[in-house]
């Protein structure tokens, strides 16, 4: 089944062009997307489309095949989580429980019942001990993956995380593509990662290139990094271990595209002895 | 510096304190201001400063951060005290001595004025130390809920009592955010040859300028921000709403009212029949 599913959606901010043009894309569910673009490639247009904070000019978007409309933005959004760019100006409340049981309290479950998806959503991000825990005293990575148990808290079947990685240090975007990758494979949950970091696309099943509006490429991360050129003309770069593999190509030393540093790590090994 | 301003903050502790009902420490906050204002000799105020403290040594939070909170208006207080010691009029005699200690034109400082605006400094620490008690053993939301419940009735008349509260606890929350701009902003100007905090008052209000407008700016992009994840997370204001806290009254919240009753009653009794009035 098809999870998302946009059909010639276009959108536009007023008069400075199209920020999204006749776009058809789809997510099957289950799915581990990332969608890759420059700053205003239109990649975070499709995130807030495609939960029902913006509404599109033309076209229809369809989430697990509804229609996408005014009337059931408010069951859409329960199916379809999102989560923002800057740790700081997600949560509402100051202690992580209460600001992972707002959305659950918004829906109207009962109290045992919002319990039970606060040590849900705080185990599947592997922050059970911080309970209790004052958010502004939290590193960028720990209040995003108190931002990501927000939504898990839910129960949603799509994530998408909009640039969510952007503002934290290396170790806080491991912790975060850590915590979606094992959402994504245990919980079965779609993901959808939005970002401009080449590295977190690695792990994805599908990566897609965004480009002024207009998807540009769409295959597997290790067919899209191989159009070097290609991807260097939409101000992309390729992630470091590709760049790596590249160089020992042309020293002569014949390495496959292992795209994981273990794997590359024995073919070298390999080469060597 | 900005750092210090503890204004608002949640200390976050197990105490018996904390464990309070929010609805009762709101109006134990009520009762106690009004208490303060009502005493009229230094024993009252006596009275309400050892409650005060035991409240602070069983709430666990170390003195030192409640006294951070003096801090901030220590302006106000230094300059309370000091008008009042040189404009008060009072002829009456604390000790051996003239009543008139000084006398420079219109300036006159007295025994009178002296203990009277000893009574003011404390009077004025004290009604800082116990509002700030109160954002140091309450979170944000258990204060949101708590003026939520108090303010009930007003739900007749349609106000809209959620929103309001729900309001109050983000911009709570938000102080401490809005204080590190700040102050990321005052730096980057620095760095760009800036100059804040020297020169005088009409110099020095024209410097903040340059750091209240990309303060407000960036404010309003974080409300907008913080407006979608709300969205996002399917709030919709308070009718289907449920909470996962529910407040409840229990044994400790009783010790609490009845001590409560007791202080007021004790002032009050106090200003009827004074024991040592200034």
């Amino acid at each position: 089944m098809k999870a998302l599913e946009f059909s010639d959606v276009s959108f536009s901010y007023g008069e400075e062009g199209f920020a999204l043009k006749k776009l058809n894309f789809s997510v099957e569910e289950g799915e581990f997307v990332a969608i890759l673009g420059h700053n205003g490639s239109g990649k975070s247009t499709l995130a807030r489309l495609a939960d029902g904070l913006l509404t599109a000019d033309e076209g229809e978007i369809r989430v697990f095949g509804e229609l996408l409309t005014e009337k059931n933005l408010f069951d859409i959004r329960k199916d379809v989580g999102i989560v923002f760019q800057n740790p700081d100006s997600q949560a509402v409340a100051s202690l992580v429980e209460d600001d992972v049981a707002f959305g659950a309290e918004n829906v109207g479950l009962e109290r045992g019942e919002i319990g039970r998806r606060i040590d849900f959503a705080l185990r599947a991000v592997g922050m059970e001990s911080y309970r209790t825990a004052t958010i502004s005293r939290l590193s960028g990575g720990q209040k995003q993956r108190v931002a990501i148990a927000g939504v898990l808290a839910l129960k949603p079947r799509v994530m998408i995380l909009d640039e969510s990685t952007a503002m934290l240090d290396p170790r806080g975007r491991k912790e975060i593509i850590e915590v979606v990758r094992k959402l994504n494979e245990e919980e079965g949950i779609t993901v959808l990662l939005i970002t401009h970091f080449m590295e977190e696309a690695l792990l994805c099943h599908r990566a897609v290139v965004m480009n002024r509006g207009e998807i540009v490429m769409q295959d597997a991360p290790a067919n899209i990094f191989r159009r070097r050129e290609e991807l260097l003309t939409y101000n992309l770069a390729l992630p470091r271990i590709e760049v790596l593999c590249n160089r020992l190509r042309e020293g002569g030393i014949p390495v496959t595209d292992a795209l994981e540093i273990e794997t590359l790590a024995e073919e070298i090994a390999k080469c060597v002895s | 510096m900005l750092k210090d301003v503890s204004f608002g903050q949640y200390y976050p502790v197990k105490s018996f304190v904390h464990g309070l009902d929010p609805r009762l420490k709101i109006l134990f906050l009520i009762g106690f201001i009004v208490a303060i204002f009502l005493a009229k000799e230094f024993l009252a105020l006596g009275i309400c400063a050892a409650v005060l403290f035991a409240a602070i040594l069983f709430s666990r939070v170390p003195i030192g951060k409640v006294l951070r909170a003096v801090r901030g208006i220590l302006f106000l207080v230094l300059f309370t005290a000091a008008i009042n010691i040189f404009f008060y009029q009072g002829e009456r005699v604390y000790w051996n001595g003239p009543a008139v200690l000084l006398q420079w034109g219109i300036f006159r400082v007295t025994q009178a004025g002296i203990v009277f605006s000893a009574f003011l400094v404390v009077r004025l620490v004290l009604l800082v130390v116990c509002s700030s008690m109160l954002t140091y053993t309450t979170t944000p939301v258990a204060l949101t809920d708590g003026i939520e419940s108090l303010l009930t009735p007003l739900k007749w008349i349609r106000f809209p009592v959620h929103e309001l509260a729900l309001i109050m606890s983000i911009a709570l929350r938000f102080i401490p955010i809005l204080l590190d701009e700040t102050e990321r902003i005052m730096n980057a100007q620095k760095a760009r040859g800036a100059d804040i905090g020297s020169g005088g008052p009409i110099r020095r209000v024209r410097a903040i300028v340059p750091v209240l407008i990309p303060l407000l700016l960036s404010a309003f992009r974080r409300a907008d921000e913080l407006g979608d994840a709300m969205d996002a997370r399917c709030y919709s204001g308070g009718k289907k709403r449920t909470k996962y806290k529910k407040l409840r009254f229990s044994w400790r919240d009783l010790v609490g009212v009845l001590l409560l009753a007791g202080v007021i009653a004790g002032v009050v009794l106090m200003r009827f029949y004074p024991v040592f009035p200034l």
